[in-house]
């Protein structure tokens, strides 16, 4: 008897099974991860589901191992993923790298924690964001999304695997402790009405085969291992018939479609949630488990008469810049709220380029940020008393 | 250029039909003891009579890395240290797929050790070839794990401090199923024991002392290409069948070869589907790779 992909329902469960229960419902079938706390949950969850459904759930020697063997299970044919916290991430860094360079799709989510290093484990922070974006060397284009809540976990796993596997990278699910551990109402539809992708794969028959001569959208056809094609994948810099190229030409080549692929195809991959945007001033810009505290902040201003108003990123990369930059030239000011030091309010700083001030709401982690306080910067930038 | 212009215009080689022909030239040095073990690798796999398409080579980083670059088949060149973590996931997620992993020394015991240690005692099923030449080639020849006590390399000028591993003994004690070691110049007994760890279920080990002219060879005085191939194989004594403790690998004293280990152990899957999954048929049942022979 094989278990039920999606238990389709109404559940009281927590950010980290969300996680596991959205990925098996995108048709993951291969999980490979090293415990760390406030990410264990996920991987608890993906040892007791995915033998049941066939799957496989492996337990390597640590997090290198663990995104190193996910990269080849997703060669293998097979959805996989791994979970984390900071350590582990960075720990992934470089195999992120190999998989962005070999345009292997999989999931990587990181239930962030406080740091630097071993940090807070048990306590929340959004800390990792910039390393999200360019922890890994060279130049690249990377997805991350951001949950606020169990039902996020659930509905951006299944969109992170879909994204995976449409633009062939690593997609980076940000998550938090907070979301990870917090139980709340989360609704599986059932499995008919979940929508999945699965990766293009070739049309031609090997010997016309490129594996990475991309389609007029910048995206490649991805042959499996054993599908006759008898690939060839290096993370050197490559051709398009994948063998190394060791000039700066081809590297010119290989990375603008890397970058292209991405952002070329905004409109399928940037996504925000808006409340109270359409005569907003004052405008909070927030991300995971903060834009839940600017939600409760932005409702309070409301309440006392003040135009605010909020965006809820969802992608947190690629920023969403068009978007930004339109509200920007008719705000009084836009407020990060993040618990970091200031990492995502510094691309906010970019875009807006001075068209409007931007103000800074953080602390560096271990506590959520009090809607309080950012209800108190909102009323003084509606009063232009900042 | 005149290098590449040559390469057309010689003859057919035996071994084409599982090369990148238009990769060739390699980029290894003259001499170097890999095309030795690559030829006795794609022999192994063209005997075996497994179906092609249903092989896979993941590697490493370094000389014989590249191996993955030249060879017609499914073929995985990945970060450096990581071919095994990254073979474990091919492997899991494929298990009909034979998989031969390629690397050399440095890669597989320096920067990969942990991941080799695992995957020993896991006893994930794949064949594992390490080309163990005493140094770091790729980057000019610098101190591995490997390096004899004492000997030369550019980053121990006065001699190496450390004592190496012996790779034989480190599988054994990890629980490889199929162990055996040789020298670059024994290629029927490199190609039988490939063979012989394709056929074995879990996970095979075998290592090659290879010359490594330009660099390990050069700075220890070691002579032509020849003479080191010809110095290795006169150190080497054939002990099969002994306590990896015993396999000696002394370039001063003894280099012992043979095959050491040859055992049967219940792999990853196997365990795996007792443990989870008693429901579902056994794993070999499964597994069209193990009957796939033409």
């Amino acid at each position: 008897m094989v278990a039920k992909v999606a238990n389709s329902g109404t559940y009281f469960m927590n950010g980290d099974e969300a996680c596991c229960e959205g990925a098996l419902a995108a048709g993951c079938r291969f999980f490979a991860g090293y415990p760390i706390t406030p990410a264990t949950e996920i991987a608890e969850a993906m040892s007791r589901r995915l033998p049941q459904l066939g799957g496989i759930y492996i337990q390597m020697e640590d997090e290198i191992a663990s995104m190193a063997a996910i990269l080849g299970a997703s060669w293998g044919g097979v959805k996989s993923m791994t979970s984390t916290s900071g350590p582990g991430f960075s720990l992934m860094m470089e195999n992120i790298g190999l998989g962005i360079a070999t345009e292997t799709p999989c999931v990587v989510c990181n239930v962030q924690r406080a740091g630097p290093s071993t940090g807070l484990p048990t306590l929340t922070a959004q800390g990792d964001m910039m390393q999200a974006r360019w922890g890994s060397h060279g130049h690249y284009e990377i997805i991350a999304l951001s949950p606020s809540s169990p039902q996020e976990m659930f509905d951006m796993t299944v969109r992170a695997f879909n994204l995976s596997e449409y633009f062939r990278l690593p997609v980076l699910i940000m998550a938090d402790e907070v979301v990870g551990h917090m139980n709340e109402r989360v609704v599986i539809p059932h499995e008919d009405e979940i929508e999945i992708i699965s990766r293009r794969k070739p049309s031609v028959a090997p010997e016309d085969y490129l594996p990475y001569g991309a389609d007029d959208d910048w995206i490649a056809p991805m042959a499996n291992c054993g599908d006759g094609y008898r690939i060839h994948i290096t993370g050197l810099t490559h051709d398009e018939r994948g063998y190394p190229a060791m000039n700066a030409e081809a590297h010119e080549r290989m990375v603008t479609r890397l970058v292209n692929k991405i952002r070329k195809n905004l409109d399928k991959i940037t996504a925000t949630r808006n409340m109270y945007m359409d005569d907003a001033e004052v405008i909070v810009v927030s991300y995971g488990i903060s834009a839940r505290s600017a939600m409760k902040a932005v409702r309070d201003a409301r309440n006392e008469g003040i135009r605010a108003g909020l965006i809820k990123l969802e992608t947190v990369w690629p920023f969403p810049e068009e978007l930004i930059r339109s509200v920007a030239k008719n705000a009084k000011a836009l407020i990060m709220a993040e618990i970091n030091g200031g990492q995502m309010v510094l691309e906010l700083e970019r875009v807006v380029r001075g068209a409007c001030p931007v103000h800074l709401i953080s602390n560096y982690g271990g506590a959520i940020i009090h809607p309080g306080k950012i209800l108190e910067v909102i009323s003084k930038a509606a009063k232009g008393k900042l | 250029m005149t290098t590449a212009k040559a390469a057309r215009h010689l003859p057919p080689h035996p071994m084409d039909s599982l090369l990148r022909t238009e990769r060739i030239p390699h980029i290894w040095c003259p001499g170097c003891g890999i095309g030795t073990v690559f030829n006795a690798l794609l022999t192994a796999i063209s005997e075996s009579g497994y179906d092609p398409d249903a092989v896979a080579m993941v590697s490493g980083i370094g000389c014989t890395g590249r191996m993955a670059g030249y060879i017609r088949l499914d073929s995985f060149h990945t970060t450096h240290g990581r071919a095994l973590p990254f073979a474990t996931g091919l492997k899991l997620a494929k298990p009909d797929t034979k998989i031969i992993v390629v690397s050399g020394d440095g890669d597989l015991f320096a920067i990969g050790g942990n991941h080799f240690i695992h995957a020993a005692r896991r006893n994930i099923d794949m064949t594992v070839v390490c080309v163990n030449n005493f140094n770091y080639g790729m980057t000019g020849g610098q101190q591995a794990p490997s390096t004899p006590l004492g000997a030369k390399t550019s980053t121990s000028f006065s001699g190496a401090p450390e004592e190496p591993f012996n790779f034989c003994d480190l599988a054994a004690s990890c629980g490889a199923a199929y162990v055996a070691r040789w020298t670059a110049q024994q290629v029927r007994s490199i190609r039988s024991s490939i063979n012989e760890a394709m056929e074995k279920r879990g996970f095979g080990f075998v290592e090659v002392i290879a010359p490594c002219p330009s660099a390990f060879g050069r700075r220890n005085r070691m002579g032509s290409a020849l003479e080191m191939l010809k110095f290795y194989r006169g150190r080497s004594v054939t002990r099969s069948d002994i306590d990896t403790r015993e396999a000696t690998l002394d370039i001063d004293r003894e280099i012992v070869v043979g095959k050491f280990v040859d055992i049967e152990r219940p792999t990853f899957m196997d365990h795996y589907n007792k443990y989870n999954r008693p429901q579902m048929p056994p794993w070999r049942a499964g597994n069209p790779g193990h009957k796939d022979k033409r």
